[in-house]
């Protein structure tokens, strides 16, 4: 087991124009595992970025970043789609959810997409549902989900291919304060009880709050790194 | 889940669904009775100098058909008439004596064709007695003539006039005659109806002095899609004392006709496809632009590009082969209307096709063959035109496709 789940090693990301705009500088992060990690920093500080570095969405411009001490910034396109499917879990800000499926095939999708068989898979994603509260909504689909519920069914799909960890880029940015503390509370109530990484992108003081460290970015640089207990 | 993916998801945009099949539906719609149009043509043409006189398949003594002369005429004989019927699909041979002849009115003069029959096997196959337009038709005793409708006016003769015929007969005996005009027949074909005069198979021979011989027979098919294969069979099986000739021999300035108009029509119907097929493209287009975040997440949470594309082709597939499938039974409809009720082509076009010696309609044909043909060929262009999002896809970053 490696010390560190994520590592990134003097990451930079610079988006080349007229002017050269640094959106990742020289970035030195270790994340650990069963963290529980906000990033936060004002619009275009770099943190939507950092979390697509970080979950192989982007590529560096210069430096290195490793999942459990595996190098993922030389592998290939294809190669890092399968990397993601096996060891990131992702939670977008607008759910981003398939629309024509429901709730628990959503879930089972990740799964599907591992081949992992049809009772294996429907079993866990029943789980996962029960264990975000949508236990009764298994065949809604997400245009008959509040924007909470969907969010959750966003957490239990990001779970389903038991990642390394999870990724989650403004997770409670559309949803009002109710939906945000639920999601929070089932986030950190998965990270505490199964020891489940996540990293967030956030401007919300109530996953800030809840958060048990706090990384701040400024014009791609970690300005500040906060343990909260 | 793909499959079930593919098919859900072209239910989610109900409108772009409906706009991409309703596009498909009317392409083969249209594609289809262009080309039912194109081929009722042909079948017109065919059926009016081919299969209701000249037949589809003919057989004659070696040499016959380049000289056309009674001394190269053949015996009646039961072992080519065992030969011919061991192939089911033919269900008629209808023996001839075909010869030219002076025919004389009272004041007029032209040349024609005498064609001797057998009204009973004529009546049976060729519907010989539905064209008498004015009198009766024959009967095996009679010493009685049908004329063309044609050669009756300008030989100024009707119904029981007298006509006169001049011609030479087997191994130069003269062939002389005086007829009364039973009835008057009419082909679609107006070639056919200038010079045509029927008489009794018995009365040709007796004129032409050549009893028990024919010029040929004619053969006639329940299946006349096949009779091309019947004919290439029947030139092995008959051996080199017959010659055996498919229409598009006999009558190679019809088939060569058809063979070119065929090719020009191709050439029209791919302008046609390439219509069909920007607008096809168009709305894959669209399909492709809307749904490009959606694609990037979908890679992006761990779906391979391969697999993605797959659906999405599948997508393509599906709605095309449904559009191909309903348009092909919406076409039936209107194909079988200009079918009964074919188009009626003005005054300078109906000169024109009487030109080619065929009626002055348009008649769509009903031939499954073509709606299958249409059917296929859009739902292929469909297909072809989805490689382009299935490589499109297979290119795309998950990063760039999340930004749009």
């Amino acid at each position: 087991m490696n010390e560190f789940v994520i590592e990134a090693r003097n990451l930079s990301k610079v988006y080349p124009g007229a002017v050269d705009v640094h959106a990742v500088n020289h970035i030195d992060l270790q994340i650990e595992n069963d963290e529980f990690t906000a990033i936060v920093g004002p619009s275009g500080s770099g943190k939507t970025t950092l979390l697509n570095l970080i979950g192989g969405l982007d590529r560096p411009s210069t430096g290195e970043i490793l999942v459990n001490g595996h190098q993922i910034h030389d592998l290939t396109d294809n190669q890092l789609i399968d990397f993601r499917l096996r060891h990131i879990g992702f939670v977008f800000q607008s759910y981003n959810l398939i629309p024509v499926l429901t709730a628990l095939e959503n879930t089972e999708f990740i799964m599907l997409m591992q081949n992992i068989p049809k009772a294996q898979r429907e079993q866990r994603a029943i789980e996962l549902l029960n264990e975000v509260g949508l236990g009764e909504k298994l065949h809604s689909r997400p245009t008959q989900l509040s924007g909470g519920q969907q969010q959750r069914v966003a957490v239990a799909r990001a779970l389903a291919s038991k990642p390394d960890f999870v990724l989650a880029d403004e997770p409670t940015a559309n949803l009002d304060s109710e939906s945000a503390f639920n999601l929070l509370d089932i986030m950190a109530r998965l990270n505490k009880e199964e020891g489940i990484t996540f990293l967030f992108s956030t401007h919300d003081q109530r996953v800030i709050d809840r958060a048990r460290r706090v990384i701040t970015l400024e014009d791609g640089r970690i300005v500040s790194d906060i343990r909260q207990s | 889940m793909t499959l079930k993916l593919a098919w859900r998801n072209l239910w989610r945009n109900k409108r772009r669904t409906f706009i991409t099949l309703a596009a498909i539906f009317l392409a083969v719609i249209l594609s289809t009775l262009m080309m039912s149009l194109k081929e009722g043509v042909y079948e017109s043409m065919i059926e009016s100098s081919v299969g209701s006189y000249m037949g589809y398949v003919r057989v004659h003594a070696e040499g016959y058909w380049e000289e056309k002369s009674l001394d190269l005429s053949m015996e009646q004989s039961d072992e080519v008439e065992y030969a011919l019927f061991q192939h089911r699909e033919v269900d008629g041979s209808i023996p001839r004596v075909e010869s030219f002849a002076l025919a004389a009115s009272e004041e007029l003069t032209k040349g024609s064709m005498v064609v001797g029959v057998d009204p009973t096997l004529e009546a049976k196959f060729n519907k010989l007695n539905e064209r008498v337009v004015e009198g009766s038709y024959l009967e095996d005793s009679d010493r009685a003539v049908l004329l063309g409708d044609g050669l009756a006016a300008y030989l100024h003769l009707s119904v029981g006039d007298t006509i006169v015929l001049l011609g030479q007969g087997y191994h130069s005996a003269s062939a002389a005659g005086k007829y009364p005009v039973k009835g008057i027949v009419k082909f679609g074909s107006p070639d056919l109806s200038k010079q045509l005069i029927f008489m009794p198979l018995k009365e040709a021979q007796w004129l032409y002095a050549m009893p028990g011989k024919v010029s040929g027979l004619i053969l006639h098919f329940n299946q006349p899609d096949r009779s091309e294969y019947v004919a290439d069979q029947l030139k092995k099986d008959l051996g080199a004392e017959y010659e055996v000739m498919h229409w598009t021999e006999h009558n190679r300035e019809l088939a060569n006709m058809i063979k070119t108009d065929r090719m020009e029509g191709w050439v029209f119907m791919f302008i046609l496809y390439l219509v069909i097929a920007f607008g096809i493209f168009s709305t894959i287009l669209m399909m492709l632009e809307e749904r490009r975040h959606e694609f990037g997440v979908l890679i992006a949470i761990g779906m391979k590009r391969m697999r993605l594309a797959a659906m999405v082709f599948g997508e393509v597939v599906i709605i095309s082969l449904l559009g191909a499938f309903i348009g092909m039974f919406g076409a039936f409809p209107v194909c079988l209307y200009f079918n009964l009720n074919p188009i009626q082509l003005g005054a300078e076009m109906q000169e024109m096709t009487e030109d080619y010696g065929m009626e002055a309609v348009l008649r769509s044909s009903v031939d499954p063959g073509i709606f299958i043909q249409q059917a296929l060929i859009v739902a292929a262009l469909a297909t072809l035109i989805a490689i382009y999002p299935y490589i499109k896809l297979t290119r795309l970053r998950a990063i760039d496709a999340m930004r749009s």
